[in-house]
């Protein structure tokens, strides 16, 4: 990373602090990457604010089961954004705790969060509030449990006894 | 002509006798018509395996049908998964009598490497085999051996 | 056969059965928008896949169609996985990379060297340059292997079998060229956390120039017939049509966010392995429909074509693993022959590679896009959670749009042109 960048990503998480205050909890550097730890309920206004800084490709969104390590929350979600026009990259990480898993969906800020948060869902059982249709996508509709938790044993598998109805998909914009 | 049991009774006349049964096996054992269902990356290989290097109209099975009810063997290459499951046994319900299933490739045998909560761990759970191919994904030769070997075991069970 | 009357002449000379443009027109404006409503349009509703020949995968569409019209459509994915993210968790990093393998099967190699690369960055190791051109490289010719692909199956599945034809010869013998590199055919485990598994082999380089003289014929076979074939050119332009906007916004990568004219390629805005040093052009598409995407991989794979050559005129000599020894096994003769290489040896088994704890993420430019791997390391030998971010969920994810308000015919060409592969799309 070239020492510009640096500058121009440290430079926006101060215009963020501005923006929205009190809503950044730390943030890290690793690996030359930056890291911004935010808080869950403003998580949104947050993201919000980096799409109109230009951060227009959400990349990927990746939960993380913290079981037995010594952390806050049990749950972690990483936002990984991109822009494309100033060629940064950012990532954005939000602490959810085992007992209380609502989110803010970010869908309506970026189409690809919408398979995105279903596949977090999914495999982690993560709630995305204000999702459009907030239902599984790699497991079966009968599966029980979040494949990727840590506690779900990896050997147990669930047999499906039919396909998925698709008729309550058709309508979701 | 490769039936077994043919006698010919007058060369000059070109008239062969042979027993019913030997003719409908001699039929079916040379014009297996294959339903891949192919899902992985197994379903490549099996792309190979019906172009022209290797080329499966060598032992009469190069109709490939996409429809079960065209068909009379299902290739299941590549993995199966529980969401697949149904769909897979529905799919063999369909395929007209006799059915014969050759299951290719280790994730179809076995589970392969993805022994995990998503994987069935073998495909003879929810259907019967006839032959499994093992490997990860098998080569060509080896797919066509197991029509070979496929062949042997029609020509070993009487027709029905 | 000849003894009746000639019906089809006899019929044409009928003054009633003859009918002008005109009347056609008039006739049709007296059909009002009420007698349309009153036609029988009840809605169908229709299963394309999970075991569709023309998905190329298995996946599922469900379509509320009306008369040819798809008024809506839902898709479903799944039907191929099997716990990827999950089961790595259980393995040692070197243990992964035949997981990767399997993602997009079409291009195992460019997995491996993602996943490499990526734990390479966390263990903070420069690899040697020998190797670094041999992934490029490598990379390269998979990227033209996986066009091949994705191309000549598009054109199958809106009825040019021919193109096919052509792509797989040259395919089959760049496929014969990765086999005598890694020993097998589509799943090759070539590329160490480090290194690679071996070198090249005797004489690799020329077979290499030999083969890739082929390649352009064989494009320009097929670019000779589509480019301008009206039949193709009705099927794909303005089908299935992403502005740049939308196409970024679905988190589209590679060509498919290129044919919409978004100037966005890794190995350009992040050079990794000195692709900023080769010279190389990111063909850019004007539309986003489907004959963009194709022509847009199409010039991709004049691209690496160049790219290959390059490579192979400043290809180092050198060794092609670092000397690390908590990294890389020793050579073999050293395990057999010294007690403290057999003793290294012994240790990086059954320890494996320990990057330090953290987390990253690294990206490369697959053939399908960017391909991502997230990976969370505790410090021991299993990797703590290992995201994988495939290019084509997300392209996959935006199908819904693209095929919504169009003929069911479209799916097909649409699809193809989106290069989905189940074994990335649902991990």
């Amino acid at each position: 990373m070239t020492h510009n960048e640096k500058q121009k990503l440290e430079e926006l998480l101060t215009a963020v602090e501005q923006r929205v205050p009190g809503a950044i909890e730390g943030s890290e550097r690793p690996y030359d990457d930056l890291v911004i730890l935010v808080k869950r309920a403003q998580c949104h206004e947050v993201l919000k604010f980096f799409r109109e800084q230009g951060f227009d490709l959400l990349s990927d969104i990746a939960g993380v089961d913290l079981l037995g390590v010594e952390h806050k929350d049990r749950f972690q979600l990483v936002y990984i954004l991109y822009s494309i026009a100033n060629d940064l990259r950012l990532r954005v990480k939000v602490n959810v705790p085992e007992d209380d898993m609502n989110v803010p969906s970010v869908s309506d800020i970026w189409h690809s969060a919408n398979w995105a948060e279903r596949e977090a869902y999914d495999m982690f059982g993560f709630h995305f509030e204000g999702h459009p249709n907030l239902s599984r996508i790699l497991c079966h509709s009968e599966f029980e449990g979040h494949a990727l938790r840590k506690d779900y044993p990896i050997m147990k598998g669930q047999w499906a006894t039919t396909s998925t109805d698709l008729m309550s998909h058709l309508e979701e914009e | 002509m490769g039936v077994k049991g043919t006698t010919v009774t007058k060369a000059e006349t070109g008239v062969v006798t042979t027993r019913m049964d030997e003719v409908i096996k001699w039929g079916r054992k040379n014009s297996l018509w294959p339903l891949p269902f192919g899902t992985a990356c197994c379903a490549i290989e099996f792309m190979g395996v019906v172009s022209a290097e290797f080329d499966i109209s060598r032992f009469g099975a190069e109709l490939v049908r996409f429809s079960p009810r065209q068909s009379d063997m299902i290739i299941v290459a590549g993995t199966i998964n529980y969401k697949m499951g149904p769909i897979l046994k529905r799919i063999y319900d369909q395929v007209c009598e006799p059915k014969y299933v050759v299951s290719m490739g280790a994730c179809a045998c076995s589970g392969g490497f993805y022994d995990n909560y998503a994987t069935i761990q073998g495909i003879n759970q929810i259907i019967p085999v006839d032959v499994f191919i093992p490997g990860c994904p098998p080569r060509p030769e080896a797919v066509l051996d197991a029509i070979l070997k496929l062949q042997q075991k029609i020509d070993r069970t009487p027709a029905r | 056969m000849n003894t009746g009357r000639p019906v089809m002449s006899d019929a044409r000379t009928d003054k009633t059965l003859s009918v002008t443009d005109e009347e056609i027109i008039a006739r049709a404006q007296e059909v009002d928008e009420t007698t349309l409503e009153d036609l029988d349009t009840e809605p169908l509703y229709i299963n394309v896949g999970p075991t569709h020949p023309a998905t190329h995968g298995t996946f599922r569409i469900f379509c509320k169609i009306n008369g040819e019209t798809i008024e809506r459509a839902a898709v479903e994915v799944g039907y191929l996985h099997r716990g990827f993210e999950k089961i790595v968790e259980t393995k040692q990093y070197t243990q992964v990379i035949p997981y990767t393998d399997r993602l997009n099967y079409c291009s195992s190699l460019v997995n491996n060297v993602g996943f490499c690369k990526a734990v390479e960055r966390m263990l903070g190791v420069q690899i040697t340059p020998r190797t670094e051109i041999i992934r490029v490289i490598v990379c390269e010719i998979q990227r033209i292997m996986d066009h091949m692909i994705c191309v000549g199956a598009n054109l199958v599945d809106i009825g040019a079998l021919t193109n096919f034809w052509y792509f797989f010869n040259a395919r089959e013998q760049l496929n014969n060229l990765l086999e005598a590199l890694t020993g097998a055919r589509l799943t090759y485990t070539y590329v160490r956390v480090g290194g690679l598994a071996w070198d090249l082999p005797e004489g690799f380089e020329d077979r290499v120039k030999a083969v890739l003289s082929e390649v352009p014929k064989a494009i320009a076979d097929v670019s000779g017939l589509v480019r301008r074939n009206r039949i193709f050119v009705d099927r794909c332009r303005d089908i299935g049509v992403m502005s740049a906007e939308d196409a970024v916004s679905y988190g589209f990568t590679g060509p498919c966010l290129r044919a919409s004219g978004v100037d966005f390629d890794l190995r350009k805005k992040r050079p990794y392995y000195h692709y900023d040093e080769f010279d190389f052009d990111v063909p850019l598409g004007e539309h986003g429909d489907c004959y963009d995407r194709i022509f847009v991989r199409v010039e991709e794979m004049k691209q690496s074509l160049r790219i290959v050559e390059q490579a192979l005129k400043i290809l180092p000599g050198g060794p092609i693993n670092i000397d690390d020894k908590d990294i890389m096994l020793p050579p073999k003769e050293d395990v057999h022959n010294s007690m403290e290489a057999l003793i290294n040896h012994f240790k990086l088994i059954i320890e494996g590679i320990q990057p330090p704890a953290g987390e990253i993420y690294d990206a490369i430019e697959a053939p399908n896009g960017e391909l991502g791997f997230y990976i969370v390391s505790d410090g021991s030998q299993h990797p703590y959670r290992i995201k994988c971010r495939p290019p084509c969920f997300y392209t996959m994810n935006a199908l819904k749009k693209m095929i919504q308000g169009g003929m069911m015919a479209d799916i097909v060409a649409i699809l193809g042109g989106l290069n989905i592969i189940a074994g990335e799309l649902d991990r």
